[in-house]
């Protein structure tokens, strides 16, 4: 388990920069503080010497009390083992802080976004834009002086609901009946439309000049999205074209922003569990999971042995579903139009009716809680589970094998597309299927076991050429384990209670910081959590895997024709809900 | 590179689309239109098309299922509706989007609170029938109904059900819940014979 | 069944020629045929998305009601499902996008985030029901609604279809319909039909903050 201290017991890192290198001794956090002048130095050692190789998560924190703001970075081991927390500390008022895309490049978008929402510089950033919120809007929303148009109150439960509460729609209460705000003396007939956009298109300027082609042809950039029906909803890519070949890409996030850290930071502790459904409503059972993770581990409590039973069979059920949706919607992309994607649905069907059962909902399931799970198995549940993991879903996964694996078409059009070297990979920050394609068997579930992984018998599935037929291969693969692993889980599956100590409604967590993570079936899903001790959390994050792995489009779209973009993509396997978040 | 894949993947495609027939055939007319034939396509070893033919046919939905919550009424003798809500508010603190907005009733002579609810609102526009309300109740007064059929013309006038339109009769719960009405009636009577063995040993 | 659904009553068959002639009226054969053929834009912006995906699939399948073509091009849709939480950033996309579907247009509201901005709606960037900037005719509560619910919303809209009257419908009024202002993305959302409203906002805000400041000072 993850609940030694995250460093330490290996390596401690003082004794090499004994002169500027501090233990972080607030009570609750772990890790190291960096001066800001040191981080290059130090990131460059931490990579180069001690093997840190991938960068997990980078974020920032609002500390509005002390005047300071902290910038969080998460690194691990591609060889496995704990994330290893580190963090830099600089004035509130004037927040710059070294980038480290030149070692990391996967910290490309994250850092864009601790700049987007916290409004912290990176300076040596190659390209700092917003990234969730448009260019010109007013503020950074995650500062924790700076309040929504619909601001009620700090923290819920608003004291408007109840005793007296008087019904009134939200847009009621503003002067301008709306979820808008603007600055003092604003006057919207000065404000220029073109400005996000141009901003973007600025920064391709370099490129577009000259082609080497021998045909003399023209450079252009063409819009696919935020409305195209291969983008798995509403995600814009930005594409260079030289012809027909991809110069560069760019994506364009946010345009399903839900704020989720925001409204998680108003929220109390077990108000954030529905909203996890929300944030990869795909797998909205291991969203929960990470999450229960995360609080647990810093309440210092462990569910009982049939919760962490129940709580493997979801999430490795959710893990099916999300890997048939990303096989069937692949060769949707590829042009298979919607046949494997409706095989792929109708298996899904019978793992939402479990889910429904059990939970009460499809897809937003809202069945984890702190110390174990919401309630126990209903009557029949089990046996549906063993009818599917022994019987069915094996002979399906053995169909969908023989329908597509060999396929001509398929392979072709998949096998050598979109190619990332492990090197790329690591560097890029990829995790999940897209890191094990490319030939790194990393896997959470192995390499830092969490729940009760350590005690199943699965392989990490990996393979070498890192392109789209490859990840295609993993997933199956994935699915295969995944159904091993349960076959295994309902062999094991003790009777008990599901739930350590009485449910509650109102739960204390005590000060401190924990980074839960799991291996979802999108790469590692991490969430950062920061308490104060109150009923809700003073910084709430997530790691979101399909936004990170997007960093690693343009590497694989580059070079490539503008048919194939659309197959990579499909092939990172992208939720809106996540990468917006 | 000679295709063969390409045919054994039409031949999976094929025999999809020839177990239909099979399976029609060998059911009969019972597949369709019939509660066991509903039920029959919800199973694990279904073949075939599975499709429910809603709104002739109805997927039947497990007892947990949740869609907006509703209000649990006991019927009294003159046909009243006597809420089992005492407006203790724990509903509407633990909503995580704070849809669910109750008014006290206060006593008119002492002013102090009664445990019944003035006004009980809840804005479907915001719930998002996570079901926590129904899960931390310490009453059984708000319950998660199974009702989905609520699509409307205008939200304005449609969308924000207040007491009357969130009250639904024990029996109705009963119904839709049958398992779960079991356990809580049990675990009521027991409280209530332990109550008054406790008065018994007092007196 | 379709013959019941198209004859009028009142309108006296001999009865030699029942069941070889139904009489009714071109406003309920037009909106017949309307109602059966309604074609969704393929257009997905969140969770909704997926159960209307499930929907159009194999258990659901709402081919069974004429809507299996689902285009994703909206000069070839009727009825534009919002499937999701209506983000800032995304709606002037959603105008332009109905601004370019064809009359007769149908806007179906699903979920509880599409409606009146669902459970995201504090979120600073969240629109509270698309129904602020284009017109919306059914709504489904829910989040997300079930596959069946959605199913039965778009029933409904087929019930508003068959009521419809050729002589009052606005598409064949002789103006044409006039767009729908797209949004702007300024420090905030701007609606260009409320600019004075923002200018009127802004401006008061501006004088309140100068007065407290001359108060403090």
């Amino acid at each position: 388990m993850a609940e030694s201290p995250v460093v330490g017991t290996q390596l401690n890192l003082l004794d090499h920069f004994p002169e500027w290198l501090k233990k972080d001794e607030r009570p609750g956090f772990e890790g190291y503080i960096v001066p800001a002048e040191h981080l290059l130095e130090f990131a460059h050692a931490l990579r180069d010497r001690f093997g840190y190789d991938l960068l997990s998560s980078v974020t920032g924190v609002d500390y509005l009390p002390e005047g300071k703001m902290e910038v969080v970075y998460h690194a691990l081991q591609t060889t496995g083992g704990p994330v290893l927390n580190f963090k830099v500390q600089v004035d509130r008022q004037n927040p710059v802080v070294p980038s480290v895309v030149s070692i990391w490049p996967g910290a490309d978008f994250q850092e864009r976004e601790a700049w987007d929402l916290l409004g912290i510089r990176f300076e040596g950033h190659p390209d700092l834009r917003r990234i969730l919120m448009w260019e010109g809007f007013a503020g950074h929303p995650l500062r924790k002086d700076w309040k929504e148009p619909y601001f009620e109150e700090e923290a819920k439960p608003y004291k408007s609901r109840w005793p007296e509460g008087h019904v009134q729609r939200a847009e009621d209460r503003h002067p301008l009946h709306d979820n808008v705000d603007y600055p003092a003396g604003f006057d919207p007939d000065s404000w220029s439309p073109e400005t996000a956009d141009d901003v973007l298109y600025k920064t391709y300027q370099s490129i577009m000049e000259g082609s080497d082609s021998e045909l003399h042809t023209d450079r252009m950039i063409v819009n696919l999205g935020p409305q195209h029906p291969s983008t798995h909803g509403v995600f814009r890519m930005v594409v260079v074209l030289d012809g027909e070949t991809v110069v560069d890409v760019k994506p364009v996030f946010g345009y399903l922003h839900r704020n989720h850290e925001k409204i998680g930071e108003r929220c109390t502790w077990l108000q954030i569990m529905p909203f996890t459904d929300r944030l990869d409503y795909i797998s909205s059972m291991s969203n929960n999971f990470g999450y229960a993770l995360a609080v647990e581990r810093l309440m210092g409590i462990k569910p009982p042995e049939r919760a962490e039973y129940i709580r493997v069979m979801m999430a490795e059920l959710t893990r099916i579903v999300s890997h048939l949706i990303s096989i069937g919607f692949l060769l949707n992309d590829l042009g298979a139009y919607f046949t494997p994607s409706l095989y792929a649905l109708e298996e899904r069907e019978l793992i939402l009716d479990i889910f429904e059962a059990v939970s009460g909902s499809r897809m937003m399931c809202n069945y984890f809680r702190f110390g174990g799970v919401a309630r126990d198995l209903p009557e029949g549940v089990l046996d549906k589970v063993k009818e599917l993991v022994f019987e069915r879903l094996p002979r399906k996964i053995d169909e969908f094998d023989r329908y597509l694996t060999r396929n001509e078409i398929v392979r072709v059009r998949t096998e050598g597309v979109g190619v990332l070297t492990a090197e790329q990979a690591i560097a890029l920050s990829a995790t999940g299927p897209i890191l094990r394609a490319s030939g790194v068997p990393y896997d959470i579930r192995r390499a830092d076991p969490y729940s009760i992984y350590d005690r199943f018998d699965f392989d990490v599935v990996v393979r070498y050429h890192g392109d789209v037929y490859d990840r295609y291969l993993v997933r199956l693969e994935e699915i295969r384990q995944s159904i091993r692993i349960l076959q295994q889980v309902v062999r094991d599956i003790p009777e008990g209670p599901v739930q350590t100590g009485k449910p509650q409604w109102q739960v204390r967590v005590p000060a401190g910081e924990s980074y839960g993570r799991v291996e979802g079936p999108k790469g590692e899903l991490g969430y950062y959590i920061v308490s104060n001790g109150k009923p809700n959390p003073w910084r709430y994050h997530v790691r979101a895997p399909s936004f990170v792995n997007l960093t690693s489009l343009a590497q694989m779209a580059r070079g490539g024709k503008v048919a194939d973009i659309v197959v990579i993509l499909g092939s990172i396997d992208i939720v809106l809900g996540e990468v917006d978040r | 590179m000679n295709g063969l894949g390409i045919v054994r993947g039409l031949w999976v495609t094929f025999k999809h689309f020839i177990l239909t027939y099979i399976e029609d055939i060998r059911t009969g007319k019972r597949r369709y239109y019939s509660p066991e034939g509903i039920l029959a396509r919800t199973k694990g070893d279904v073949q075939g098309a599975f499709t429910i033919q809603y709104p002739e046919e109805k997927y039947p939905v497990p007892e947990e299922f949740r869609y907006i919550p509703f209000l649990v009424y006991e019927e009294g003798e003159n046909g009243q509706k006597n809420y089992r809500c005492t407006s203790c508010g724990i509903c509407a603190k633990v909503c995580p989007p704070q849809c669910i907005w109750i008014v006290r009733t206060n006593d008119l002579n002492t002013g102090k609170p009664i445990p019944a609810p003035a006004e009980f609102y809840i804005d479907v526009d915001i719930c998002m029938n996570c079901g926590l309300c129904a899960e931390y109740c310490p009453f059984d007064a708000i319950k998660m109904d199974h009702d989905y059929e609520i699509a409307s013309y205008n939200r304005f006038t449609d969308h924000i059900f207040n007491k009357e339109r969130l009250g639904k009769p024990l029996s109705y719960y009963a119904q839709i819940r049958p398992q779960n009405f079991a356990r809580e009636e049990a675990a009521r009577k027991a409280e209530m014979e332990a109550k008054a063995a406790r008065k018994a040993a007092t007196a | 069944m379709a013959n019941e659904d198209l004859q009028i009553p009142g309108y006296e068959i001999p009865p030699e020629m029942q069941g070889q002639v139904a009489v009714t009226t071109l406003d309920r054969i037009y909106n017949w045929g309307r109602k059966n053929s309604l074609w969704p834009m393929m257009f997905g912006l969140a969770c909704c998305a997926i159960e209307m995906i499930a929907t159009a699939a194999s258990r659901f399948d709402f081919a069974r009601f004429g809507m299996e073509v689902m285009r994703p091009s909206p000069r070839q849709a009727d009825v534009m499902i919002v499937s999701g939480t209506v983000t800032k950033k995304m709606v002037p996309q959603i105008v332009r996008l109905y601004n370019q579907m064809p009359e007769p247009k149908y806007v179906v509201a699903m979920g509880a985030c599409a409606s009146g901005g669902g459970p995201f709606k504090e979120g600073y960037n969240v629109v509270s029901g698309i129904d602020k900037f284009i017109p919306v005719d059914v709504y489904i509560p829910g989040c997300p609604p079930t596959p069946q619910a959605l199913i039965n919303g778009l029933m409904m809209l087929q019930k508003k279809v068959e009521r419809e009257s050729l002589r009052t419908a606005r598409w064949y009024s002789r103006e044409p319909a006039p767009a729908i202002p797209v949004p702007v993305l300024g420090p905030d959302l701007m609606d260009p039909r409320r600019y004075d409203e923002i200018r009127a906002y802004t401006l008061s805000k501006r004088n309140q903050q100068t007065t407290e400041e001359q108060t403090e000072a």
